[in-house]
């Protein structure tokens, strides 16, 4: 059950953190009339495309004493990244940065510019605007952004076991619980935890399924 | 007092790059910006409100300097006290009417904000409306709080763009008529863009037209809408009969000219303009200008009786429209009853007549 738990404190940690970032670098994504905006889209989305080791090797590197990650790290907590519960959350954000980022720009953009507009003349400034206008418009898709990155943090497998490596308690996910209990032939407790998971992942996705869907239209509900 | 001189190139794919190029002042009341759709005139709109900014010009409200491309002043739009109605309105759909109205007011305490959003849905009738969404509400209940919502906030100067398409004549009017009865008691310079003729006339103390990003006139409705300067403004503002003629010989004692249209042996009277025998002008005259005679005409003031043929009677929504052959074709309107009693039937041979003065000359 350690595994299960800290599965869902790093999905948790890893969706907190990404709709803090994600939602201002979406809303610059959505808004910008910047030309070189591509460039950025591109690194964005580059996580989707990256086989997770490839990600999880450069980030290893990164982290190791050697790397800049690492070395900061080092310099200002005294000890590695790598193989720590803290390294694993940085290179899941890398990872599941995509599923935060699209949603939140496919909302933000779906969001009517002429309402943007009514808003300036009526007086606000970006972030009320922000705050009352395109936050509530868009709410569907920060929802879905959470879900998102929520469901795809505990799924993940290849990145964590580069960055992670095994330790029970600290970078044990359930994924990699269930691949241990494979590997030796422990197929009860695979199964266990793979149904818990499967039912877990199940239930998160159908309420919050349900709850976008009702907030998907919340003025034509009534 | 607005005054503003913009000048905005709009870069469109394609050849037809399109450049605005205005100098407009408009004091308090309404002032109509009429001109055909693609004209520039929710460009106009959108720089004076801050939305756009101009490449070049100057834009101050009063004192106040909002916009001056040379001293580099470009005021955003949410400090312009500048209200602008959009031709989508753009309610803010997830938020109750009253929410709606109240979001300019976000400043003030919210007792002082309950009370003018209170007062201004008072003024525009739709007190019964606060705790709906839009969505809930009708089209014209809709305008009603678009416009309180923008007036809520004491703005200085008030855009609105075609705020009232769609909406029945009717209801249109009353909608005006409350927002004349508030500007009575503000006085603040009202910009109205409409393309629609029936508007100028129902609301218009003075009108810009506009067309292809120019001002190709000013004035009052009259001056503009019946004195057309430019032959595409005829045809939106509804001259049915466009006519090329040819200057025959002036008559300046008279003030009239004689004119043949067209190449053929019809000639008319029209008022003397700056030309001289032999030069081209196009002579514009509406359908509804025209009377018809079933014989020669004697005893008028109006100079022109064209005698002709009636080719077809068309019914028209409760006109007909009469088309005559006089060696070039006149379009004249005559009511059902008319074309009953003079027993008006395609072939037969009839007289029309103009005054002078309804025959409008074009460059």
């Amino acid at each position: 059950m350690d595994a299960l738990f800290l599965s869902f404190r790093l999905a948790l940690c890893v969706s907190a953190i990404l709709l803090v970032i994600g939602i201002p670098v979406a809303y610059w994504l959505a808004f910008s009339s910047w030309r070189g905006k591509f460039l950025l889209e591109s690194v964005v989305a580059l996580p989707l495309v990256l086989p997770p080791t490839v990600l999880g090797f450069y980030a290893l590197v990164a982290m190791g004493p050697r790397g800049p990650l690492g070395k900061l790290w080092i310099a200002l907590f005294g000890h590695g990244l790598a193989f720590t519960f803290a390294g694993l959350v940085l290179a899941s954000v890398l990872y599941s940065f995509p599923f935060a980022v699209q949603p939140l720009i496919a909302s933000f953009e779906g969001v009517d510019r002429k309402l943007l507009d009514a808003s300036a003349v009526l007086g606000a400034g970006r972030l009320r605007t922000f705050r009352r206008v395109i936050l509530p418009l868009a709410l569907p898709g920060v929802v879905t952004a959470l879900v998102l990155s929520f469901a795809h943090t505990l799924g993940e497998f290849g990145v964590v076991l580069m960055v992670g490596g095994n330790l029970a308690g600290v970078t044990r996910t359930v994924s990699i619980d269930i691949y241990d209990h494979v590997q030796s032939l422990e197929y009860g407790q695979a199964n266990h935890m793979a149904l818990v998971l499967l039912l877990i992942s199940f239930a998160v996705l159908s309420v919050v399924s349900a709850v976008n869907r009702r907030v998907w239209t919340p003025w034509a509900a009534k | 007092m607005l005054a503003a001189r913009i000048r905005k190139e709009r870069r469109n794919a394609g050849p037809s790059s399109f450049v605005l190029d205005v100098s407009i002042e408009v004091s308090p009341g309404i002032t109509i910006l009429f001109g055909p759709s693609g004209a520039g005139k929710s460009t106009l709109l959108d720089c004076l409100a801050g939305l756009a900014q101009p490449d070049a010009g100057r834009i101050a409200v009063g004192g106040d300097l909002l916009f001056d491309s040379s001293g580099a002043i470009d005021i955003p739009a949410r400090k312009r006290r500048i209200a602008y109605v959009f031709q989508t309105l753009a309610l803010f759909p997830h938020l109750s009417v009253e929410e709606n109205v109240g979001y300019g007011l976000s400043d003030w305490p919210e007792g002082e904000k309950r009370r003018r959003a209170g007062e201004i849905l008072e003024t525009f009738r739709v007190t019964k409306l606060r705790k709906q969404r839009p969505d809930q509400i009708s089209g014209g209940e809709r305008q009603r709080i678009a416009l309180a919502r923008s007036l809520v906030t004491e703005p200085r100067v008030l855009l609105l763009d075609e705020p009232l398409t769609g909406l029945d004549a009717e209801l249109k009017a009353a909608i005006v008529d409350d927002l004349r009865a508030w500007n009575a008691a503000k006085r603040i310079p009202i910009l109205y863009v409409t393309h629609s003729r029936e508007e100028v006339d129902a609301l218009g103390e003075r009108v810009i037209a506009i067309e292809n990003g120019l001002v190709v006139s000013r004035g009052s409705p009259m001056d503009v809408l019946d004195a057309p300067r430019r032959k595409r403004l005829a045809q939106a503002s509804g001259f049915e009969n466009l006519f090329r003629g040819t200057v025959l010989e002036l008559r300046e004692a008279d003030g009239v000219m004689r004119v043949r249209l067209e190449e053929s042996a019809c000639e008319i009277e029209v008022p003397l303009g700056y030309a001289a025998a032999g030069d081209r002008m196009n002579v514009a005259i509406r359908a509804g200008d025209i009377l018809l005679a079933t014989e020669r005409p004697h005893g008028l003031s109006a100079r022109n009786a064209i005698e002709g043929l009636i080719i077809s009677l068309e019914p028209r929504g409760t006109m007909v429209m009469a088309r005559v052959e006089c060696g070039v074709v006149f379009l004249a309107h005559v009511t059902p009853g008319a074309v009953r009693t003079l027993e008006l039937t395609a072939g037969r041979k009839v007289w029309l007549v103009l005054k002078t003065h309804s025959c409008h000359l074009v460059d």
